[in-house]
C-alpha cells in the first residue's frame, strides 16, 4: 500500500511513519536473567502535510515521546520505516546524521537541559552550519544572527552563555538552533509546558509565525490539549503505544469517538463553566472497557505493557478522522 | 571571597614550588651533589645554611630546591597521563556502553583493587629506577578515579537534550564526546587531577624512599627523607625541611584544585575570558 508512496515523491507526504514499533529489552528477575519487552509503540502509522501542524497527545508514557526520538533519529525503531519526501530515513538506507539534520530537527520540552552551559549562543548555533561545510565565517555569522532576529532575540547577545538567558528566551535559542539548518521537518517535544504560564503565548505565536515565514511543518508532542486546541491542523491521540484515534482537530475536538479522546478532552479546564460534570469519566468507570474499544481506565488497572496489544484497526468514521476498533469477532 | 581565597593561597604555594623548581640555579650558589664537606656535616638551620645541612654536609636548602623539580615533574608528567588515558577511557565507555563499558569497568576495578602504590612497585622493579620509569609507573595506574567521574558523569550528560540535540544537528559522536561532553567534565576532572597530583608527588617520594626512584646522590624530596632516617634524633632538620616541602605542595595542589573548580564553574562567571 505504501508503494505508490515510495515511487512518486511529489503526490506523497512530506513525511510518513509507517508500521513503526519499538521495543525496549528490560532485565527483570533477580539476576536480570529473564528479558522482557516493553512495547513502547505498536504498529504506528501516521503522515504529516506539509505547512501541517500536527500535534501527538496523550498521557506520559504512551509512547509520544519514543516517537519524536525515532523521528529525528535518537531512536532506532524496532519494526516499521519513515520516510521523508518518500525517501526512507530509517533501515538500511538511512541517510548520514549530516544529512539528516536538514529533513528533520527537534525543539525539547526543558530549555535549561537543552542547552550547553559551555557554549555560547553563537557557537552552538554556528557550529551546526560548520557541519554542513559552510566554512566562510562571515556567512555562518551572518545566518546566526538573521537566525537570533528571527526568534526575536537580539544579535548583540550572541557571545552571552546560556545562563545569562531567562526561560523563555532559552527556548528561543532552542528553536533558533532547531531551525537554523532550515530543516522542513520541526518535532516539538512540549515546547511550552516548562515554561512560565505567561510567556507561553508568546512562544506558542513565535511558532505560529515561524511555520508561515519559513514554511515548516511541525510534529508537536504535547499533553496541554489548550495549545493543541490553539495549534495544530490535525490531532493524534496515543494510548499505551497506538494511535487510537486521528484527524481533523475540529472533528477530534468536536466529535470525540474513543473513549480516551472524550476522556482527555473531558479533562480540560473549562473556565467558563463553575462546574464541571465528569460525566464521561463516570460513564467509562462504572461500566468497564466499552464494547469494542481497547481501552482499560485506570480504575481497571493498566495496560499490560509487555504483552502486544489485542488485534485492532484503525476504522474510518468520516472525513479524515479515524478511530481505533477492535474488532467484535476477534 | 571564600573560592578566591582558595585559589589565591593555592596557587601561591604552587607557584613557590614553580619558581623554586625553574630558578633553583640561580636562587643557590652551591651545587645539589657535588657541595659535599663533612667538615660542615649536620649543622643547624643558620644564616649560611638556612635549612641546615645533612649527613654529607650539602646544604639542605640547596637539595630541596632540586628535589622540587623532581616533584614537579613527577606530578605534572604523570597526571598527564593519568587524566588523558582516565578522560579517553572513561568518556568512550559512558558513551558507547556495551561490552566497552563493561570492559573499561573491568579494569577500572582490577586497578582499583590493586594498590595503586604496589603496583607502581611492581612496574618500577621491571622498569628499574629513574626518573622516566617514575612516570610511566606512576602515569599508569592512578587512572581510575579519573575514568569513573568521566565515565558517571558521562552518563548522566549524554541522556541531556543539548547532547540529543548535537545529535539530530549532525555531530559525530567524537565531536559530541569533545565538544558537548568533555568541557562540561573538566571541573571534577581537573579536581581529581590536581589531588592526583599530590598523590603523585607522594608515591614519588614513597618510592624514592624505598630506593625504587630517584637514586641518590640525586636529590628528590622522598630519597632525601631516606637520609635523613638515621638523623632524626640527633638533626631533625634534615628530615622536617623535605617533609615540609612536601606537605605544602600537596596542600597548595589541593586548594588550588579547589579553587580552580570553583572558578571554571561557567555559574560564577558571566562573560567568557
Amino acid at each position: 500500500m505504501s508503494g505508490a508512496f515510495t515511487m512518486d515523491n511529489r503526490a506523497g507526504p512530506l513525511l510518513r511513519v509507517e508500521n513503526l514499533s519499538v521495543h525496549f529489552p528490560v532485565r527483570t528477575g533477580l539476576l536480570g536473567r529473564s528479558r522482557r519487552l516493553v512495547r513502547a509503540l505498536n504498529n504506528v502509522d501516521l503522515t504529516l502535510e506539509k505547512g501541517e501542524c500536527l500535534s501527538v497527545v496523550g498521557e506520559s508514557g504512551c509512547g509520544k515521546s519514543t516517537l519524536a526520538f525515532s523521528i529525528v533519529g535518537l531512536q532506532t525503531p524496532t519494526s516499521g520505516s519513515i520516510h521523508f519526501e518518500g525517501r526512507a530515513i530509517t533501515g538500511k538506507a538511512q541517510p548520514s546524521r549530516i544529512e539528516r539534520a536538514r529533513m528533520a530537527q527537534i525543539v525539547f520540552q526543558d530549555p535549561y537541559a537543552s542547552l550547553n552551559p559551555r557554549q555560547t549562543v553563537l557557537t552552538s548555533l554556528a557550529a551546526p552550519l560548520r557541519l554542513q561545510g559552510i566554512v566562510n565565517n562571515g556567512e555562518v555569522e551572518g545566518r546566526v544572527m538573521e537566525m537570533m532576529r528571527l526568534v526575536g532575540l537580539s544579535p548583540d547577545k550572541a557571545k552571552c552563555f546560556p545562563h545569562e538567558f531567562s526561560g523563555g528566551q532559552r527556548q528561543r535559542i532552542g528553536i533558533a538552533r532547531a531551525l537554523i539548518l532550515s530543516p522542513k521537518v520541526v518535532v516539538l517535544d512540549e515546547p511550552v509546558s516548562a515554561l512560565d504560564v505567561s510567556i507561553r503565548a508568546q512562544i506558542i505565536n513565535l511558532l505560529l509565525d515561524l511555520k508561515e515565514r519559513l514554511e515548516l511543518s511541525y510534529i508537536m508532542i504535547s499533553h496541554d490539549l489548550s495549545v493543541v486546541e490553539h495549534m495544530s491542523n490535525r490531532v493524534a491521540v496515543m494510548y499505551f503505544g497506538q494511535v487510537v484515534e486521528e484527524g481533523r482537530w475540529d472533528r477530534i475536538f468536536g466529535n470525540p469517538a474513543h473513549p480516551y479522546t472524550r476522556r482527555l478532552i473531558a479533562a480540560i479546564p473549562d473556565p467558563f463553566a463553575a462546574f464541571t460534570t465528569p460525566s464521561l469519566i463516570d460513564e467509562a468507570g462504572a461500566q468497564g472497557p466499552p464494547h469494542g474499544f481497547d481501552y482499560h481506565p485506570r480504575e481497571f488497572g493498566t495496560h499490560d505493557i509487555y504483552s502486544d496489544p489485542p488485534a485492532s484497526q484503525l476504522v474510518s468514521i468520516g472525513d479524515d478522522h479515524r478511530v481505533r476498533l477492535v474488532p467484535a469477532a476477534a | 571571597m571564600g573560592l578566591r581565597l582558595n585559589l589565591v593561597l593555592g596557587g601561591t604555594l604552587c607557584l613557590i614550588v614553580i619558581v623554586a623548581a625553574v630558578l633553583a640555579p640561580w636562587l643557590t650558589p652551591l651545587s645539589p651533589v657535588m657541595d659535599a664537606d663533612l667538615m660542615n656535616a649536620e649543622l643547624p638551620p643558620s644564616a649560611e645554611f638556612w635549612f641546615g645541612t645533612d649527613a654529607q654536609g650539602r646544604d639542605v636548602f640547596t637539595r630541596i630546591l632540586y628535589g622540587a623539580r623532581v616533584s614537579l615533574t613527577v606530578g605534572i608528567g604523570s597526571q598527564l597521563i593519568n587524566t588523558t588515558i582516565g578522560l579517553i577511557l572513561g568518556i568512550s565507555a559512558g558513551y558507547f556502553g556495551g561490552w566497552w563499558d563493561d570492559l573499561v569497568n573491568g579494569l577500572t576495578n582490577l586497578m582499583l583493587s590493586v594498590p595503586s602504590l604496589i603496583f607502581a612497585l611492581a612496574i618500577m622493579a621491571v622498569l628499574g629506577p629513574g626518573l622516566s620509569s617514575l612516570l610511566i609507573a606512576l602515569g599508569l595506574t592512578n587512572w581510575s578515579w579519573t575514568c569513573r567521574i568521566a565515565r558517571s558523569s558521562t552518563l548522566s550528560l549524554k541522556s541531556q537534550s543539548y547532547v540529543q540535540a548535537a545529535k539530530t544537528l549532525g555531530y559525530s559522536d567524537f565531536r559530541i564526546m569533545l565538544t558537548q561532553i568533555l568541557p562540561n567534565i573538566v571541573g571534577p576532572v581537573l579536581v581529581i587531577a590536581t589531588l592526583g597530583m599530590g598523590d603523585a608527588i607522594l608515591a614519588e617520594a614513597a618510592l624514592s624512599f624505598l630506593g625504587l626512584g630517584i637514586q641518590p646522590p640525586q636529590p628528590s624530596w622522598g630519597n632525601m627523607l631516606t637520609d635523613a632516617r638515621e638523623l632524626i634524633a640527633i638533626a631533625p632538620w634534615v628530615a622536617i625541611f623535605p617533609g615540609l616541602a612536601i606537605f605544602m605542595t600537596v596542600l597548595g595542589l589541593n586548594l588550588f584544585g579547589d579553587g580552580l573548580r570553583d572558578w571554571l564553574d561557567p555559574h560564577m562567571r558571566t562573560r567568557p575570558v
